[in-house]
């Protein structure tokens, strides 16, 4: 029998039981829109996760107080010997080969005074080089000066929603306000960041860090960002961090964490969820393949005759197992391609309504799940087949 | 052409043995027309189901064109089935969602020969049996009679040696069966090995030859 027969042959036993058969394979149909959806999801927040991350772009290294050995969790590990990380830290690290700059961070949140009203809001310590390293600018005067950092003046940048809060349309620039209760004069506002990973970028003012010491009490960064010529290597420059930190503190007691890493890690993370939630899925493809596995075997009991006739006609058993189990595999595929076209309607209206989901239909996730769908098509089918290729011809002729 | 020896086929029907074909020599030559009478049970359609290739003796000898088919093995029997054999059965198991032509074609679309290859052949069978006309209707818009002929045409599309009917009138009113039987008599005419199992003497007295069978024996054989 030639290929194009046994289709024919097959899509006529499907198309005589149309109902049947589309019902059977509306069950791998929905399995598959299942993993079609889910994975969907999975990769759309993937993108929209990376997307957040990669706002900042991707030469930064960070350094942080606290030696971990794997990303995650770090600061936990030998407290008593970990020196703070210092402006000069910050400073000194900015001379390592093909850093361009570096800023040093301390945060904490207080009461934000100004034009008779007041915000509770997210106060960042941070360098005069912030804006080039986070790519973030100043939409309203300037940042803070660079020349300055050992004995700043106390001038506040806005975030814009700080801004909107506080002073509404007015222009902010030289106003005073207070910053947990302490003077300080504006000189810039932010553009608005939005939300970055959960964190409202525009919901914060921005100091400079010694005054952030000041007002949290503190002594040490909780971050130094590290921004690289782009065509340096990551590891090049890692290496020239780790020895100038190692001079300086006489030991490894910091963490070094490239952009990349955490690309890396979040992207693998993820991965996992898809996978799992692909897995879900695939429950529901399961119980498509049992679905096909009952019509199949009813198939082969009412096709008695048929399969004798066949058999006397001059096919042998391959002959019989093929058809049935041809059968099996294109219920399943056809029953896979509508859900893998139904998923995608599904996930593109969405998208078209609903914006702000982060869905993304994802080609090879649709591929693996036809491809499994087919796999299910094919075990499914397997006994049935195989039990109409064992039928005796005589006694299979002699069924009505 | 035909050659059995010595053939026995049992059952085992629970503890019991049934001896459905008991020590049966025949020897059929080519284009020979014989008819297989005889009570219900007494083996017929057994014997027929064995000439056809379809089921195997349990003990004995069948030569078919001089050659042994004991040692042949599934697609070596398949095979012979395919080529030099052809079915017509009382109940015309003609496949329901098929029309005539796509029955007819069966045979060949099992063999893989090519869509191109076949239409000829389909043509000239539905040709032979007078049904040019009903080329694409289906079975159930088809009256018994022409179900048969369709069968018949789809046995010959071939061009087998042997035409093997178990009871092929017997679904069908005496005209149709008579026009049935004229129409492998024909066949038969042209060269084509006949053998028909029939419980209607009127049919059976037609052959040249008549084979009369009684509890898996031939009892007699009148040429
Ligand atoms: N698969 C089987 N299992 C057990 N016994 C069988 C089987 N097939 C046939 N027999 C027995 O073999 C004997 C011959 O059966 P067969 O069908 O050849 O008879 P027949 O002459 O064709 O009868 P009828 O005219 O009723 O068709 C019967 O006794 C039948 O019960
Ligand atoms: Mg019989």
């Amino acid at each position: 029998m030639i290929s194009a027969d046994l289709i024919r042959f097959t899509l006529s036993s499907a198309r005589a039981h149309r109902l049947r058969s589309g019902l059977t394979a509306l069950g791998i149909g929905i399995g598959v829109t299942a993993v079609v959806l889910l994975t969907s999801i999975g990769e759309g927040l993937q993108q929209y996760l990376l997307r957040e991350f990669t706002q900042f772009g991707t030469n930064i290294i960070s350094v942080s107080p606290g030696k971990a050995s794997t990303f995650g969790g770090s600061m936990a590990a030998s407290f008593n010997s970990t020196r703070p990380l210092s402006l000069g830290d910050a400073e000194a690290l900015s001379r390592v080969p093909f850093v361009t700059h570096s800023v040093g961070t301390v945060q904490g949140n207080a009461e934000v005074e100004g034009n008779g009203r007041s915000r509770r809001t997210m106060v960042s310590g941070t360098g005069p080089y912030m804006p080039r390293v986070w790519l973030f600018a100043v939409a309203l005067g300037e940042f803070l000066p660079a020349d300055e950092e050992s004995a700043p003046r106390p001038f506040v940048v806005l975030g814009s929603k700080v801004r909107d809060e506080l002073f509404g349309t007015a222009n902010p620039l030289g106003e005073r306000i207070r910053v947990g209760g302490s003077r300080f004069r504006v000189i810039g506002v932010m553009e608005s960041k939005g939300t970055v990973l959960g964190f409202d970028m525009d919901d914060a003012v921005y100091i400079p860090v010694l005054r952030a010491f000041e007002l949290f009490n503190k002594d040490g960064l909780v971050d130094i960002s590290v921004l690289y010529e782009e065509s340096a290597s990551a590891e090049e420059v890692v290496a020239g961090i780790r020895r100038m930190m190692i001079t300086r503190h006489g030991g490894e007691d910091f963490t070094i964490t490239t952009q990349q890493q955490m690309l890396d890690v979040l992207g693998s993370v993820l991965n996992i969820v898809t996978i799992a939630v692909a897995g879900l899925g695939g429950i529901s493809l399961l119980v498509g393949g049992v679905g096909i596995f009952t019509i199949m075997t009813i198939a082969v009991r009412e096709r008695t005759s048929e399969i004798g006739l066949l058999r006397s006609l001059g096919a042998v058993r391959r002959d019989v197992r093929d058809i049935f189990l041809g059968e099996s595999i294109m219920l399943a595929a056809l029953g896979g391609v509508g859900g893998v076209i139904f998923g995608g309607l599904i996930v593109e209206t969405t998208k078209i309504l609903v914006p702000a989901l982060p869905l993304s239909y994802s080609i090879p996730f649709a591929i693996a799940a036809e491809t499994v769908a087919i796999l299910i098509g094919l075990l499914a089918g397997v006994l049935p087949a195989r039990k109409a290729a064992n039928l005796d011809p005589v006694d299979a002729l002699r069924t009505e | 052409m035909i050659k059995l020896e010595g053939l026995c086929r049992d059952f085992q029907v629970g503890d019991q043995v049934v001896h459905a074909l008991d020590h049966i020599d025949l020897l059929i030559r080519q284009s020979e027309y014989v008819s297989i009478m005889g009570p219900s049970g007494s083996g017929k359609s057994t014997l027929l189901n064995i000439l056809g290739l379809l089921d195997s003796p349990s003990a004995g000898n069948y030569w078919l064109d001089d050659i042994s088919t004991a040692s042949m093995n599934d697609d070596e029997l398949a095979s012979i089935r395919q080529k030099k054999i052809g079915f017509v059965f009382q109940s015309f198991h003609l496949v329901p969602r098929m029309n005539a032509m796509e029955n007819i074609e069966l045979p060949m679309v099992l063999a893989g020969v090519l869509p191109a290859d076949r239409r000829d052949k389909v043509a000239a069978a539905l040709e032979r049996v007078g049904l040019t006309k009903r080329a694409d209707h289906r079975p159930d818009q088809l009256s018994g009679g022409e179900r048969q002929r369709v069968a018949i045409a789809r046995a010959i599309v071939m061009q087998p040696m042997i035409l093997l009917a178990d009871e092929p009138t017997g679904n069908l009113d005496s005209q149709s069966g008579k026009e049935i039987v004229d129409l492998m008599e024909e066949l038969n005419n042209q060269g084509l090995t006949l053998i028909v199992v029939t419980h209607d003497p009127a049919i059976g007295n037609r052959a040249q030859r008549m084979v009369r069978m009684e509890d898996g024996r031939i009892k007699t054989d009148i040429q």
